[in-house]
């Protein structure tokens, strides 16, 4: 029997794995320790624990597990990177390169950078959501600290060319920032090949649990070093102080080598259901796939039904858990600054329904949302007043609408 | 966020959904809204010989909220007379369907969508054009 409603917004969170929360229990109950206690078992076994995860942490991005700054997720991990660099390279220049369609924890972070005095090159994204490496090479200055460029995106999951950006950031003696939320433990990541000096990830995307994240910095060719933005104990090698997430790390590590042991299965499984879920769903006349479908997470796509609405689309499909490119929701009514930065009008983005799969999506759930959606998508479109004048032949770009 | 029940109900049983022949001298449309704000509703309304409103259909392109807001318009109108509906208040919609505060600009919408119906009737029928629809926008 099908359970309802079906999780298919993976992108914000995923459920975490079982054998995740397994690894965790312990370091709540019996091995409560703190891991900076050096002088007794329970500080031991704590240590112990951390270390093991930073292996198995390092293991899947391909680092030293001394590169492993431990966070309380990927917002954190943002902020520690950009503001961390900011202060600690002012004296080489305060020039940060980022694109439009970054996460907020990297848009917001720079925009606190600007208030500092920083400036900042916000470069714009072609229809694919990729930036141009012409334009990247053009807004490099000699006081270009930093390129921060995500490696997937949240909303539509177009993958940016890391290794072109990287190589460029090296030839110049910039560092190379990327915030790999929804990359890391979904795709092989690897920060050697990849050239990447720091990277943001968190557990709770990969099935690991909420409030622990993680921050890659470099310790060779270059060393890296990022001044703190939380001062305290001088914990994590005095870039991040604060008692250690031992439960939580236990988790991001478990989390790290299950993507790792299960990562062609991951994606051969959530790719071939999201390819299957996207064919069904273009049937719908006046459907369209948002994004790059080349260079893009194996488990994203993000489609928009023209002429019906999004939040209204969301009612219909309340069986699923999806979101929307809409922000009706909220007060202002701007609809995804990242389907717009695409070059999307208004009403594709106001449109749009992004899913996430994941590694315990069905078969069986992909069949409901797609009759589910087709089904939403037909019904208001028999409601809505645009669909009827598209089917009259009416160019609504022809009409004069009052904006309220 | 949770709708009320009443919402749900509209949304899911939406009355009077379809179109009405708006080159018929009785027939008012009213479209307002924009696609880019996320909500269009088209309201008509036809009117009898003694200024009473014997049909009203809707379309709307938004939210449920805003689904509901119309399709509730066009159960209020329906029986009424032209006056009488020009004094149906958006917060008598939003009372009705427990609308919470961020969707206080459905039901304005839906207000806006009967005097705009009730102004295209008048204005087909040589009356005057309702000052509060002129000045609206």
């Amino acid at each position: 029997m099908l359970k309802l409603p079906i999780y298919l917004d993976n992108n914000a969170t995923t459920p975490m794995d079982p054998r995740v929360l397994e690894a965790m229990i312990p370091y709540m109950t019996e091995h409560f320790g703190n891991a900076a206690s050096r002088n007794h078992p329970f500080g031991w076994a704590a240590e112990e624990a951390v270390d093991y995860a930073r292996e198995q942490i390092a293991a899947l991005i391909n680092c030293n597990p001394k590169e492993i700054i431990f966070t309380s997720g990927a917002t954190e991990s943002d902020n520690l990177a950009i503001k961390g660099v900011f202060e600690m390279y002012a004296s080489k220049g305060n020039h940060i390169i980022t694109a439009t369609t970054e996460h907020k924890a990297v848009l917001d972070t720079c925009k606190h950078i600007e208030k500092l005095g920083g400036k900042v090159t916000y470069l714009p994204v072609d229809a694919e959501g990729l930036i141009n490496l012409q334009e990247l090479e053009a807004a490099i200055t000699d006081k270009t600290i930093l390129i921060a460029i995500m490696y997937g995106n949240n909303e539509v999951g177009v993958l940016q060319p890391i290794r072109e950006i990287s190589a460029m950031a090296k030839k110049r003696g910039i560092l190379f920032m990327t915030d790999g939320t929804q990359a890391v433990g979904k795709i092989p990541v690897d920060v050697e090949a990849d050239g990447i000096d720091l990277m943001a990830f968190t557990g709770h995307k990969m099935y690991g649990p909420k409030g622990i994240g993680a921050l890659y910095v470099r310790r060779k060719n270059p060393r890296v070093k990022v001044t703190a933005q939380m001062d305290g104990g001088g914990h994590e090698r005095g870039m991040r102080s604060g008692t250690l997430n031992v439960p939580g790390i236990v988790g991001l590590g478990k989390a790290c080598e299950l993507a790792r042991l299960e990562m062609q299965r991951d994606i051969e499984h959530t790719s071939r259901l999201r390819d299957r879920l996207e064919k069904e769903l273009l049937k719908i006349e006046e459907s369209y796939v948002n994004g790059s479908r080349e260079h893009r997470l194996p488990h994203v796509t993000n489609i928009s039904f023209k002429y019906v609405e999004g939040e209204g689309l969301m009612m219909g499909v309340k069986d699923l858990a999806v979101s929307s490119g809409s922000a009706c929701t909220s007060a202002s009514l701007e609809p995804s600054y990242v389907l717009k930065a695409l070059g999307l009008s208004d009403d594709l983005a106001h449109s749009s329904l992004r899913f996430g799969l994941s590694r315990f999506t069905t078969d069986e759930q992909i069949d409901y949302a797609i009759s589910h959606v087709t089904e939403a998508v037909n019904k208001l479109r028999e409601m809505s007043p645009l669909w009827e004048m598209f089917k009259e032949g009416i160019d609504l770009n022809s009409i004069e609408w009052a904006e309220h | 966020m949770a709708y009320s029940d009443k919402v749900i109900d509209h949304y899911s049983n939406p009355r009077n959904v379809g179109t009405l022949d708006k080159s018929k001298a009785n027939v008012g449309t009213g479209l307002v809204g924009a696609p880019e704000c996320g909500d269009v509703m088209r309201l008509q309304i036809e009117v009898d010989e003694n200024q009473v409103i014997t049909d009203a259909k809707f379309k709307t392109f938004g939210c449920g909220s805003a689904i509901a807001s119309s399709s509730l318009a066009t159960e209020w109108l329906k029986g009424k007379s032209i006056n009488a509906a020009l004094s149906i208040d958006n917060m008598e919609i939003v009372e009705e369907l427990a609308l919470p505060p961020v969707k206080i600009h459905c039901s304005v919408l839906a207000e806006d969508a009967i005097k705009a119906a009730i102004n295209d009737y008048r204005v087909k029928n040589g009356l005057p054009a309702l000052e509060e629809a002129k000045a609206h926008h």
